[in-house]
C-alpha cells in the first residue's frame, strides 16, 4: 500500500450560482414553476488528480479565481466535489485564516479557549498550554481585555501562537503569510521549518514563489480549474511566473478601470502639430470626468520604444483638486523636448485618488508625438551633452 | 458511534455554549439572573390575567403551577427551535472556513436552550412548593417527557436550520407555525374548556399537547386530562409519540443531506 495522506481522485467542482439570490420560496417557487434555471453553472475545477504523500511540503499554486482556494477547501472537507472523491488519511486542520471563530466580544483568555477547543483542544488540554501560548503572542498584559480592543497586528499574533499547537497529521495552510508585519513573517517561516522537520504533511497555498520555493518538496499549478503542472517547486514556479508574465503584457495594452465613473476623457497636445524639433514647448491637456466626488490626480507615462521615459504628476507640485460630482478638470503638462532625442513617444493616461496607490484608472497610448532631434543622439535620453576637441599634438613650442 | 461523542466534539460543544451563555447576558447588568427571572416576570403576569382577572382553571387544582409548567415546556420548544434555525447561518464563519461537523453546531445551541430550561424548572419547583403541592411517585416519569419534547424540538431544528440555510422565508413562516400552535396547545387554557370531543383529540394528536398534558399530569394533578384518557387507551394515543419519531428521521436525514452544501450556500 502506498503511503499517502491526501489523495484526490478525478475531482470536479461545480458551484450554481444563483443570477438572482434564490434566498425565498416564492422566488424557487416561481423559477420552478418557469422551469427555468435561476442560477449559472460555474466550474470551479476540473477532473483533477493528484496525490500528497506522507511528510510532504505540498505547494498549490494558481492565480486568484484559478480555483487552487476550492481545491483546499475541498482537501479540508469544508466542500463536497461534486463529481470524484477526495481521500483524507489522518487528522488535519485547515488554516484558512487566522482566528477564525475569535469573538469581539469575548476577552483575549475566552477566545483562547474558544479557538483551542476548534482545533480539538479540550479546557484542561488548553489550561497546560495557555501560558506558553499568550507568552508567544507576547500579548501578557492584554489577556482580559476584549478582542475588539485589539488592534489587528495583536488578534493575528494571538491567533497565529493557538494555530502552531495544532497537533494534527496534515496542515492545510493559504495566504496566512500575506498578514502581518516582517518580524511576523518571520516567526512563521520559523514555524515552517519547525513543521517540516516534525515529519507532518502539510499543503501551503500561495502566491508568493519565493515561499513556495523555500520549503515545498514538489508543487502543483493549477489554472481554470485544472492541474497543469506537478512537480519541483523551481519548475512549477517558473510556469507560474512565465504565465504571470504573459498575461501582463496584454493586460498592459488594454485599459482597465476601478471606478468606471472617473475616466481620463480626453488626452490632446495644445500645440497644432505632433511633430516637434528640438528644444520646443510640448503642451499636453487632459480631461478627467467624474461621476462622483472625490479627489484625484492624473498621471501621465511617456514611453519610447517601449520603454519608460518619464512618469509625470502634478503631486508633489500642486494640492489635489477635489472634483465634484458629475463634473470634469482640465489640467495641462507643459515640458520641452530639449532632453527627447529622436522618434516617436506613446503616452499613457492615468488617474490616481488621492491616499491610494494604485490607480483607479489607466488607459495605454492615448496620445502620440514624434521628435526630430539628430543632434540628441539616440536612446531614451538626450542629456544635452556638448562634444569638443582639441588638437591631439602637443608639442607646441 | 463513538466518534460523535469524541473527545474533540465535547470540547468543541462545551466551548460553544459557554460563548453563547457568556455572549446572551453580555452588558447586563444582572446578567445570569435575568434567566430566572424573565420566566418569573412572564408567570406573574400571566397569572395575574388568566388566574385573577379571567378565572381559568378554577376546577384544577394547583392551576398557576399547572400554568407554569405548560408556559415553560413551550418556551424551550420555542427558544430551542427558534435559535437552532439562525445556528448555522449564524455561525456561517465557521462552516466557511473550518471542517467542524455541523451537527454540533445545532446541538450546541439546543443545549444552551435545555440549560434555560433547567433553570426555569428552578423557578417550577420553587412554586411547587410555594403552592404545597403533594410530590407525585409519577414525578419520576417527567425526565422522560422532557426527553420526549426535546426530541421532537432537535428534529424540527434540524430541519429549520438546514432549510434556512437556503430560504430565509422559513423564519417568518416558523414564527406563524409556532404562534399558531401557541393557541393551538393546551397551555393558558384548561383542555377541559373545549368542550367537542373530536376537537379535543385532533388537539392531542399535537407531540407538544400530549407533552404538556402528561407532564402536569405526571408532575402537578392527575386530574390534568391526558391524551390517553381522550383517547380511552386506544392506539391512537401513540399518534403523537410516532409523529417524533418521523420528525426526528426526516430532520436528521435532511440536514445530513443538506450539510454537505452548507459551506457553498451561506
Amino acid at each position: 500500500m502506498e503511503d499517502f495522506a491526501i489523495k484526490v481522485e478525478k475531482v470536479s467542482k461545480v458551484f450554481k450560482l444563483p443570477r438572482e439570490k434564490n434566498s425565498s420560496i416564492k422566488s424557487a417557487f416561481v423559477n420552478f414553476y418557469k422551469s427555468k434555471k435561476g442560477y449559472e453553472l460555474q466550474k470551479a475545477l476540473n477532473n483533477v488528480s493528484f496525490e500528497i504523500k506522507k511528510g510532504e511540503f505540498f505547494g498549490i499554486v494558481g492565480r486568484n479565481g484559478s480555483g487552487k482556494s476550492t481545491m483546499l477547501k475541498l482537501l479540508a472537507g469544508i466542500y463536497t466535489p461534486s463529481k470524484g472523491e477526495v481521500h483524507v488519511r489522518g487528522s488535519l486542520t485547515p488554516f484558512i485564516e487566522l482566528g477564525v471563530g475569535f469573538n469581539p466580544e469575548l476577552t483575549g483568555r475566552e477566545n483562547v479557549f474558544l479557538n483551542g477547543s476548534l482545533l480539538g483542544f479540550n479546557r484542561r488540554e488548553m489550561k497546560l498550554m495557555y501560558n506558553d501560548i499568550v507568552e508567544f503572542a507576547e500579548l501578557e498584559r492584554f489577556m482580559d481585555q476584549k478582542l475588539k480592543n485589539y488592534s489587528s497586528g495583536m488578534q493575528v499574533r494571538l491567533a497565529f501562537s493557538i494555530a502552531i499547537r495544532a497537533q494534527s497529521d496534515i496542515l492545510l495552510i493559504d495566504e496566512v503569510l500575506a498578514v502581518g508585519d516582517s518580524a511576523f513573517q518571520r516567526k512563521c517561516f520559523d514555524y515552517f521549518e519547525d513543521i517540516k522537520k516534525s515529519g507532518k504533511t502539510i499543503v501551503l497555498v500561495s502566491h508568493d514563489m519565493d515561499s513556495i520555493k523555500r520549503f515545498c518538496t514538489r508543487a502543483a499549478l493549477i489554472s481554470n480549474g485544472r492541474l497543469e503542472l506537478i512537480g519541483s517547486p523551481a519548475q512549477v514556479a517558473d510556469l507560474y511566473e512565465k504565465q504571470n508574465a504573459s498575461d501582463k503584457k496584454l493586460s498592459d495594452r488594454d485599459e482597465w478601470y476601478i471606478n468606471r465613473g472617473t475616466i481620463i476623457k480626453t488626452i490632446e497636445l495644445n500645440n497644432d502639430k505632433a511633430k516637434f524639433s528640438s528644444d520646443e514647448k510640448i503642451q499636453i491637456k487632459l480631461l478627467i470626468n467624474s461621476d462622483s466626488e472625490r479627489i484625484v490626480f492624473p498621471g501621465l507615462n511617456i514611453f519610447k520604444d517601449g520603454q519608460l521615459v518619464s512618469g509625470a504628476t502634478p503631486q508633489f507640485q500642486m494640492e489635489p483638486i477635489m472634483i465634484s460630482k458629475d463634473s470634469s478638470i482640465t489640467y495641462t503638462y507643459e515640458f520641452t523636448t530639449k532632453s527627447l532625442t529622436q522618434g516617436d513617444y506613446l503616452v499613457d493616461g492615468i488617474v490616481y485618488e488621492s491616499g491610494k496607490d494604485t490607480p483607479i484608472f489607466y488607459r495605454s497610448q492615448m496620445l502620440n508625438f514624434y521628435v526630430s532631434s539628430l543632434e540628441g543622439g539616440w536612446g531614451s535620453n538626450n542629456l544635452n551633452g556638448k562634444w569638443s576637441a582639441s588638437n591631439p599634438s602637443g608639442d607646441d613650442d | 458511534m463513538r466518534h460523535y461523542f469524541s473527545k474533540k466534539n465535547r470540547a468543541l460543544v462545551s466551548e460553544l455554549v459557554r460563548t453563547d451563555f457568556k455572549l446572551r447576558y453580555q452588558g447586563s447588568a444582572l446578567g445570569y439572573a435575568w434567566s430566572l427571572l424573565r420566566p418569573l416576570l412572564i408567570f406573574v403576569i400571566l397569572y395575574v390575567v388568566f388566574v385573577k382577572f379571567l378565572k381559568l382553571g378554577t376546577e384544577i387544582p394547583h392551576f398557576p403551577v399547572y400554568l407554569l409548567l405548560g408556559i415553560v415546556m413551550w418556551n424551550f420548544f420555542n427558544e430551542m427551535t427558534v435559535m437552532s434555525q439562525g445556528s448555522i447561518v449564524g455561525r456561517g464563519d465557521l462552516i466557511r472556513k473550518i471542517s467542524i461537523p455541523r451537527w454540533i453546531i445545532v446541538l450546541s445551541s439546543s443545549i444552551s436552550a435545555l440549560i434555560n430550561l433547567l433553570l426555569n424548572l428552578l423557578v417550577v419547583i420553587l412554586f411547587l412548593f410555594i403552592n404545597h403541592v403533594d410530590l407525585l411517585k409519577t414525578t419520576l416519569l417527567l425526565p422522560l417527557i422532557l426527553l420526549e419534547v426535546y426530541l421532537f424540538a432537535l428534529g424540527i431544528s434540524l430541519f429549520l436550520a438546514a432549510a434556512f440555510v437556503k430560504y430565509r422565508d422559513i423564519g417568518y413562516i416558523w414564527e406563524v407555525i409556532l404562534q399558531a400552535g401557541f393557541y393551538l396547545t393546551p397551555i393558558l387554557y384548561p383542555l377541559t374548556r373545549i368542550t367537542n370531543v373530536t376537537f379535543q383529540k385532533l388537539i392531542m394528536i399535537n407531540p407538544m399537547a400530549q407533552a404538556v398534558q402528561d407532564a402536569r399530569y405526571s408532575s402537578v394533578t392527575h386530574q390534568t386530562l391526558t391524551g390517553y384518557k381522550i383517547y380511552d387507551g386506544g392506539w391512537y394515543a401513540f399518534i403523537p409519540f410516532a409523529i417524533v419519531i418521523i420528525v426526528l428521521v426526516l430532520g436528521i436525514r435532511y440536514f445530513r443531506k443538506e450539510s454537505k452544501y452548507f459551506a457553498e450556500n451561506i
